[in-house]
């Protein structure tokens, strides 16, 4: 249970840090971030990084502002900083909803937003509010910086679009109108274990009648994503059981579920039904 | 193939200055190198939190950092806990409500509760539980420890 040798660089600047990352990403070199998932993955050994480059002390990384409507989260921000509402509003009162549910509190000190995303587990409650809210990931290496929509970004378990030379510098959520409701509903056997399923869903109301909704599925498929039939569902209807029941059916026919010794699809379709249509009553309540 | 670096860990309040290879996890660089050997490993992949301590007030994992990313950061461990004779009311409240059994695990729930204690004095019972969720015990089901925890939170708001 130790990890193998590697060789350790500590860079202070993001030009540094990506120039390492250029040097010796092709010889298995990776940023270390929180650490929380990458070390004990190498003290398994099933990862053995010959450089690992730690951005921690990197400026700027740490930075959590507003910029141009949306809540930008630097690489080395964590968990933790998502305990008290990150910015006013209902972004803000969502993302602090949602961090208790990752993992336990000590590992929410050190690990962070973008070593979840980058890591792109897909029980990755982080992932699935990206691919829900539509945020954009700002992908920078050595020879700039690369805007990638969430939409594009993940693609299958542990598997993104980020290049190997590049660093997910910032992750940049659009913030929600505050007449936005939302809901959120996780399930899994343990307390901060992954999930087996888990919806984001977040809508408003015009008229009575909801519009703009948004309703993301993560742990349930190989990758986090907003499901289009479960949103045509809901879109123009009154808020209410029929509409929240139709919205969740509607999820639950739409993924295709990933299978494990203890939960095959059928179970996790019926998860996903159950906690689309909580967490749609949920926003409503 | 690495290099070993010089770092200096702060623990207790007392300077280490030691030579590491970067793939030695802190916990091991705390026991192993700066002789301080009351902080446990249970699992070594950040699941027990038997090697709980406190980096800069924050409770972490210290088997998932690496010693080198602790250099001058300020650490602390059970060993700090006791003022001299004077064991630290959630030390007492351990021994006097039984929430240690085979005392493997004791180290690392010591040090998760000085750090949510110290962080929220006010904490509710209920947030109480998800945090001490984090550690596992196989000894004493939980509830003692969660009694000791609480007792230790009502003393030390009193007399604070």
């Amino acid at each position: 249970m130790k990890p193998a040798a590697f060789e350790y660089h500590a860079p202070t600047t993001v030009d540094e840090a990506v120039t390492l990352l250029a040097e010796h990403a092709p010889n298995d070199g990776r940023i270390l971030a929180g650490g929380q998932s990458l070390v004990p993955t190498m003290a398994f050994r099933l990862a053995r990084p010959t450089h690992l480059i730690d951005i921690n002390n990197v400026a700027d990384l740490d930075k959590l502002v507003i910029e141009d409507g949306a809540l930008c989260i630097g690489a080395t921000v964590r968990h933790a900083q998502f305990h008290t509402p990150a910015c006013d509003g209902v972004l803000g009162h969502l993302l602090t909803d949602v961090v208790s549910n990752i993992a336990h509190y000590p590992i929410r000190q050190r690990g962070t937003f973008c070593g979840s995303v980058a890591h792109s587990d897909p029980a990755s409650e982080w992932c699935m509010v990206s691919a829900t809210l539509d945020a954009t990931m700002v992908a920078q290496s050595a020879s700039g910086e690369r805007l990638i929509p969430a939409a594009e970004f993940f693609e299958t378990v542990m598997t993104t679009t980020l290049n190997e030379d590049e660093l997910l510098r910032e992750v940049r959520i659009p913030l929600l109108s505050d007449d936005t409701l939302y809901g959120f509903q996780e399930f899994n056997r343990r307390a901060g274990d992954f999930a087996i399923s888990m919806t984001l869903v977040t809508y408003r109301l015009e008229g009575g009648k909801i519009t703009d909704p948004h309703i993301g599925v993560g742990g349930a498929e190989d990758r986090p994503r907003r499901i289009a039939e479960a949103e045509a569902a809901l879109a123009g209807q009154v808020p209410g059981d029929d509409a929240f029941r139709a919205a969740a059916d509607a999820a639950a026919a739409a993924i295709d579920p990933m299978e494990d010794h203890a939960t095959n699809a059928q179970y996790r379709r019926d998860l996903t039904a159950t906690l689309v249509r909580r967490a749609l009553e949920n926003a409503a309540s | 193939m690495s290099d070993k670096k010089d770092i200096t860990l702060t623990i207790n309040g007392r300077d280490h200055n030691v030579s590491v290879d970067p793939r030695w996890t802190l916990a091991d660089v705390i026991r192993d190198h700066c002789g301080q050997t009351g902080t446990h490993l249970g699992c070594e992949h950040g699941i027990c939190g038997a090697c709980t301590v406190l980096v800069d007030d924050a409770p972490v994992r210290s088997c998932l950092m690496f010693g080198v990313q602790a250099d001058s950061k300020k650490i602390r461990t059970v060993e700090g806990l006791a003022k001299g004779e004077e064991y630290h009311p959630l030390q007492k409240a351990f021994m006097e409500n039984h929430a240690l059994q085979c005392g493997y695990c004791t180290p690392g729930f010591l040090m998760l509760a000085t750090g949510i204690l110290e962080a929220q004095p006010d904490i509710s019972d209920d947030e109480l539980n998800d945090v001490l969720s984090s550690n596992l015990c196989r000894c004493t089901g939980y509830a003692n420890i969660v009694k000791a925890v609480r007792a230790a939170r009502d003393e030390m708001k009193a007399a604070s």
